[in-house]
């Protein structure tokens, strides 16, 4: 590597003055510090991973290069080929019951992440109060604040399996607050709500004249029940900014693709956004994701399938080895307590890693109401897990007998 | 045919991913009890529904080497039996891998093994082609097994994706 004498000096004198306050004040991500730790070494089994472990489907795969072959290279509409855009309202109407006109009420996004960053621009004006509940997805709460909006946390708790609560919603609404992110299933949670659960949400919504960007991206993954969108609630779909993405329920996390959905007005302003800092999510993507929506459903109800019984596997792990864990209902993660340890979160996943060799994200990366848990993924091969499992086992027996 | 209770589909689905995993942990993987899993494999047992619980070898790996070929053999059906006689005069060398009736310009497709190609050869002119109904055979070798039983042989595709992500 070239590092010009210039750099290099630089480097010393800090340049971090020159930095938007608003972006240097970001803190650190809490998964980072255990991706640095985790990586390069050889024997480590990860539960830390936030995605899928299937490869991306054959067919899907093979529809993006056969779209090369035929040199399908150009740039798309702003909000995205409207074949695509077309199968998205179809697949959303017929799995979820909501209806978005594919003409005005959809943009295929650079992945879910685009969308949460175009939703939260488009409405966040500096001051304004955003309600999160907690423990939750980690770019929530530093796009808000990028955008000069005030992130406010609501807890959720392991007693009420991590679900929102109408009271705990209540409790910290202010003159301020204007917009409810939610994002259910949870990462990191796996809490799933129910249509019961919704209705004493959206009555809240409704009083207090909120704004709700729904996260669904975990939205196949739900194992007992099926998922109820929040914008399927009676009163909500104008309300609601639903973000959805190809990225865990078909496989397809490196492609990047993403969408959102909303009413005509907002949407538009969003594609104001979307046209001037990407014009458009990348065309062998959105081939690909109309394929997978095509012709991938069976493929995605083996996957969710697969996840399902790694839930049970390592749930009941868990509760093997004496660690309390609460049923997760959505996503491919688990979120059990380590509290009966004595160890901070970020203490117990630091040791877990070195001494037992299992990579797991401390609770604490996902807001301050994460201490005493644990986020680990069970999207690993049934072996992976119960290795990692039978070392966490071991790991806790020494801590008992230490101390 | 019988009717399989989901239970039993998901078992053999289980199994045939990986046939050493126990009855305790297909019952955990599905979600019952194991009494009712160990009732169900008992059952499959017991009607061959399982017939075996085989492992799946790369021989290529082995430094034996052998050779396999597919023929097929076109055939006049027997009065009253149709393929069935013929099937089993022919499925009963060990040195058949498996027979299978098919639709199309021939009638048997018989996997065959033997240790070169003169003994799979000596099989086909001394064993098949003598049986009184076989009309004719063509004996195809085969140069490299990639993928067998839904198995990949030699999967290249590896987990690339970072050890912590959120
Ligand atoms: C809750 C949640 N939302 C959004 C995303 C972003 O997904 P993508 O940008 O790949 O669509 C993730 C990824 O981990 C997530 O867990």
């Amino acid at each position: 590597m070239i590092v010009n004498e210039d750099t290099k000096q630089q480097q010393v004198k800090s340049m971090n003055s020159y930095l938007a306050p608003l972006v240097r004040d970001i803190p650190p991500s809490g998964i980072r510090k255990f991706f640095d730790l985790a990586n390069g070494s050889k024997d480590i089994i990860t539960l830390g991973v936030g995605e899928p472990d299937f490869t991306t489907p054959w067919h899907v795969r093979e529809a993006c290069v056969y779209s090369l072959e035929r040199g399908v290279t150009a740039y798309t509409s702003n909000a995205g080929m409207i074949e695509l855009r077309e199968a998205i309202s179809q697949y959303l109407h017929d799995s979820f019951e909501v209806g978005y006109d594919p003409q005005n009420q959809i943009i295929v996004t650079v992945g879910g992440s685009e969308a949460i960053d175009l939703a939260l621009r488009a409405l966040v004006a500096p001051g304004d109060e955003i309600l999160i509940p907690e423990p939750c997805y980690v770019s929530y709460s530093p796009i808000t604040s990028i955008g000069g909006g005030v992130p406010v946390g609501i807890e959720t708790y392991a007693k009420d399996d991590f679900k929102l609560t109408a009271e705990a919603l209540e409790a910290q609404i202010t003159p301020k607050s204007k917009i409810l992110i939610l994002c259910y299933p949870s990462n990191p949670t796996g809490a799933t709500m129910t249509y019961e659960d919704w209705l004493p949400i959206a009555k809240v919504v409704e009083k207090h004249d909120l704004i709700v960007i729904s996260d669904e991206i975990y939205a196949e993954l739900t194992y007992n029940d099926t998922h109820v969108s929040f914008a399927s609630i009676p009163g909500m779909m104008d309300r609601t900014i639903l973000v959805s993405g190809f990225s865990k329920a078909f496989a397809m996390t490196g492609w990047r693709m993403g969408y959102v959905c909303a009413h005509p007005d907002i949407i538009a302003a969003m594609l104001k956004i979307h046209q001037y800092t990407v014009m458009c999510a990348p065309v062998m993507g959105q081939v690909a994701a109309l394929e997978a929506l095509k012709n991938g459903m069976e493929e995605k109800n083996r996957m969710v399938e697969s996840y399902n019984q790694r839930r049970r596997l390592i749930v009941q792990g868990f509760h093997d080895i004496g660690l309390e864990c609460h049923e997760p209902q959505g996503a491919f993660y688990a979120f059990p307590s380590i509290a009966s340890t004595g160890l901070s979160s970020e203490a117990f996943a630091q040791r877990l890693l070195l001494e037992a060799k299992v990579a797991a994200v401390p609770g604490t990366a996902f807001g301050a109401t994460g201490e005493g848990f644990l986020r680990c993924s069970y999207a690993t091969s049934v072996a992976q897990l119960t290795e990692a499992l039978d070392r966490m086992g071991t790991f806790l027996h020494k801590l008992k007998q230490e101390s | 045919m019988k009717e399989l209770t989901e239970l039993k589909l998901k078992v053999l689905d289980l199994l045939n991913e990986d046939a050493r995993r126990s009855p305790l942990l297909l019952s955990t993987l599905i979600g019952v009890d194991e009494e009712a899993v160990k009732e169900a494999i008992a059952e499959l047992e017991a009607d061959h529904v399982i017939v075996k619980y085989a492992a799946v070898v790369n021989w290529s790996k082995i430094e034996e080497e052998t050779v396999t070929a597919l023929i097929e053999v076109q055939i006049t059906p027997e009065r009253g039996r149709g393929f069935e006689g013929i099937a089993e005069r022919i499925y009963l060398y060990p040195q058949v891998k498996s027979v299978y009736l098919m639709s199309g310009a021939y009638d048997l497709l018989v996997e065959v093994e033997g240790r070169n190609l003169r003994e799979v050869a000596n099989f086909v002119s001394e064993k098949l082609s003598p049986i009184d109904s076989v009309l004719s055979t063509k004996t195809n070798f085969i140069l490299k097994k990639y993928k067998q039983d839904g198995i990949i042989f030699e999967d290249r595709e590896e987990d690339n994706r970072l050890m912590v992500s959120p």
